[in-house]
């Protein structure tokens, strides 16, 4: 496939599990920057699409790229350290470990075995953390034990150690599923910071916070692309209505 | 000073020295060598106990095949000092003189190839370490990259026990078959036999056990033994943090094993001999209850562990024989159910406790006095003050 400006080219992409295509010859392009929204009613394959970018399933066909380098036949590992972050649809933290700690294990340097043993919890980590947890609204609770947060805390700080690794594209599954309205608000501003010098990819069902934080909106539905385009434009389309927004 | 103490309470370095304490100066004065000679046996199990501790507490990989590498470590030794023993002066009665009685009785005319690296004390050394992490290396590989793991992972290393005790025995004319190696003598000409022997080779036992507990402590306090932890309870997240999980857990799997056969090759030092007894399925088993007896997430406690039930092994096997499988197996569903984190989770829920309520009533006047401690600066702050989960922070040394 030809080289493009986008951070991320995804074309043609197809996955099938015995048969029954989850996704199918999907084409999809993110641009630097951008806050890209993707909804559509379940088992769109909204989920399985970014299992496919972060290499948690491998693809049937097609290219993903990632800054025109090719992801699909990287191992998972190796396509977190060219730039992408994913975050779980539930939160995926380790419950025994403090907060602290949670942010150090995500900061990247030290990533082999040997690099393990001689990592030095170093001055730039700790002020790395201090920041990132600042960011999240977790700077008091840097030696809270991670399993001891509230519900949108752990979500927060999630988003925190993906932060970590300064990743160049954001991949988030419902981060605010779960969460209070005040948290969701708290989300969402902490989505517009965020976003700015990297691409986030958003799946998202809660409509009012989509039209927060969305700049661009791709409805999904039966493995295809439906629709995409800005909130309005989407939320206008008949086919999109039928499918999923409802009448 | 206080960072120091901390240090030390974090570290624990304490119940270290404790145990340094006990097997280097208690049990040397208040034992007979014959006694001792028995400790020093167990200590060497105590070994294999601690690589569990690394590789099952940390790792949360069940190996049920240690035996393997404890056996082949113990076996790299004893065909060093089977081939010192058999030197053609002492086995001129042989049809072939020269070589270890056992090829002799299968009759075997010249020793095979791969003995010769064994004639070389620095060769038979590396190879006590390396052929076990080798072949773990290769299992372990093989394994964690195909993303194989659990149960599984477990049932594998029984089987590679058993093929292993299955070729020891088949073969009989290269390793000594059924019996073993057995009727060692010297090293490098110093009889390992006698009294004085036993007393240095208990105590080199003793200096590695410690060494070894110190070398996996700074790997639990490493930024390693941070993500074994954190593997064992989310693995997919380590792996898209971008970290290669197969390697840490082959990491892992190698330590252990190279663990457990420094304990194999002392075992053969002190106690003479190596036979397919230890390498099966039944000694792997036992070793992973020591481990479970002692606390799987605290490397003193594994020691503890392989020391008492041992004891209560010879103990009770001398008084009733019939029983002594039956009170294992009681033993370990025991542990599983009534106190899964052994006898150190015992010491952490039920001792601690008890101790700081004792401490308590004096410590509190003290506190109450000076206003000395001075308010936690923000650079002080961002430094936990636990290196560990809370769970598993005193009991992990």
């Amino acid at each position: 496939m030809s080289n493009t400006d986008f951070v991320l080219a995804i074309e043609d992409l197809t996955v099938s599990f015995d048969g029954f295509k989850a996704i199918d010859a999907l084409t999809l392009y993110v641009d630097r920057g951008e806050l890209r929204v993707i909804i559509g009613p379940n088992g769109a394959g909204k989920t399985t699409l970014l299992d496919l970018i972060c290499g948690k399933t491998k693809a049937s066909a097609g290219s993903i790229k990632f800054k025109n380098q090719e992801m699909t036949r990287l191992a998972e590992h190796k396509i977190v350290r060219a730039g992408v972050g994913r975050k779980f649809q539930t939160p995926s933290i380790y419950e025994n470990l403090s907060v602290f700690k949670n942010l150090e294990v995500s900061f990247p340097r030290g990533r082999s075995v040997l690099g393990a043993l001689g990592f030095r919890c170093t001055d730039e980590v700790k002020e790395r953390v201090q920041s990132v947890a600042t960011e999240i609204g977790l700077a008091d609770a840097l030696d809270t034990e991670a399993g001891l947060l509230s519900h949108g805390q752990k979500q927060w700080l999630e988003i925190g150690m993906l932060l970590m690794q300064e990743p160049e594209l954001l991949m988030l599954d419902e981060p605010i599923a779960g969460m209070s309205v005040r948290e969701r608000e708290l989300t969402a501003d902490l989505l517009q910071r965020i976003c700015k010098g990297r691409s986030v990819i958003v799946i998202e069902h809660d409509m009012d916070f989509v039209k927060r934080i969305a700049h661009k909106v791709t409805v999904m539905h039966q493995g295809k692309i439906l629709a995409e385009g800005s909130m309005e434009k989407v939320q206008a389309d008949p086919k999109v209505i039928d499918v999923y927004l409802g009448h | 000073m206080d960072a120091f103490k901390s240090w030390i309470a974090r570290s624990g370095t304490g119940s270290i020295l404790l145990l340094a304490l006990l097997i280097v100066v208690v049990f040397p004065l208040t034992m007979d060598i014959f006694r001792l000679n028995l400790v020093g046996k167990y200590l060497t199990y105590a070994f294999v106990a601690v690589g569990l501790v690394m590789l099952w507490g940390y790792g949360g990989i069940l190996s049920l095949g240690q035996g393997v590498f404890f056996g082949l470590g113990g076996y790299m030794m004893a065909m060093f000092l089977k081939l010192e023993a058999s030197d053609p002066e002492a086995t001129k009665i042989q049809s072939t003189p020269g070589i270890p009685d056992f090829m002799d009785w299968n009759q075997l005319t010249e020793l095979p190839l791969w003995w010769e690296p064994f004639r070389h004390l620095p060769l038979a050394l590396i190879a006590v370490v390396a052929v076990p992490m080798v072949l773990a290396f290769i299992i372990s590989f093989a394994m964690f990259k195909r993303r194989v793991g659990g149960v599984y992972f477990a049932i594998i290393t029984q089987a590679v026990a058993l093929i292993l005790t299955v070729l020891i025995i088949g073969q009989q004319g290269y390793t000594g078959g059924v019996n073993g190696i057995t009727d060692l003598r010297t090293l490098l000409g110093w009889d390992i036999r006698s009294d004085s022997a036993k007393y240095v080779l208990y105590f080199v036992n003793a200096g590695l056990l410690i060494g070894v507990i110190a070398l996996c402590r700074w790997i639990q306090m490493s930024k390693l033994g941070t993500l074994l932890l954190a593997m064992r309870d989310k693995e997919d997240r380590v792996r898209f943090s971008g970290y290669d999980v197969a390697m840490f857990k082959v990491f892992a799997f190698v330590l252990a094993a190279g663990i457990s056969a420094i304990g194999g090759a002392m075992f053969t030092l002190q106690v003479g001999f190596m036979s397919p007894s230890f390498v099966g399925i039944v000694p792997s088993i036992e070793m992973v209850i020591f481990a479970a007896v002692g606390g799987r997430m605290s490397l003193v406690g594994a020691v503890y562990g392989a020391l008492l039930v041992n004891f209560g092994k010879t103990y009770f096997s001398e008084s009733a024989p019939d029983l002594w499988l039956f009170l294992m197996a009681a033993l370990f569903i025991g542990v599983v159910l009534a106190f899964p984190n052994g006898l150190a989770g015992l010491y952490e829920s039920h001792v601690k406790p008890w101790f700081a309520r004792r401490k308590a009533p004096k410590a509190a006047p003290a506190a109450v006095e000076p206003p000395a401690a001075p308010p936690p600066s923000p650079s002080q702050k961002s430094a936990p003050p636990a290196a560990l989960p809370g769970g598993v922070q005193g009991q992990s040394a």
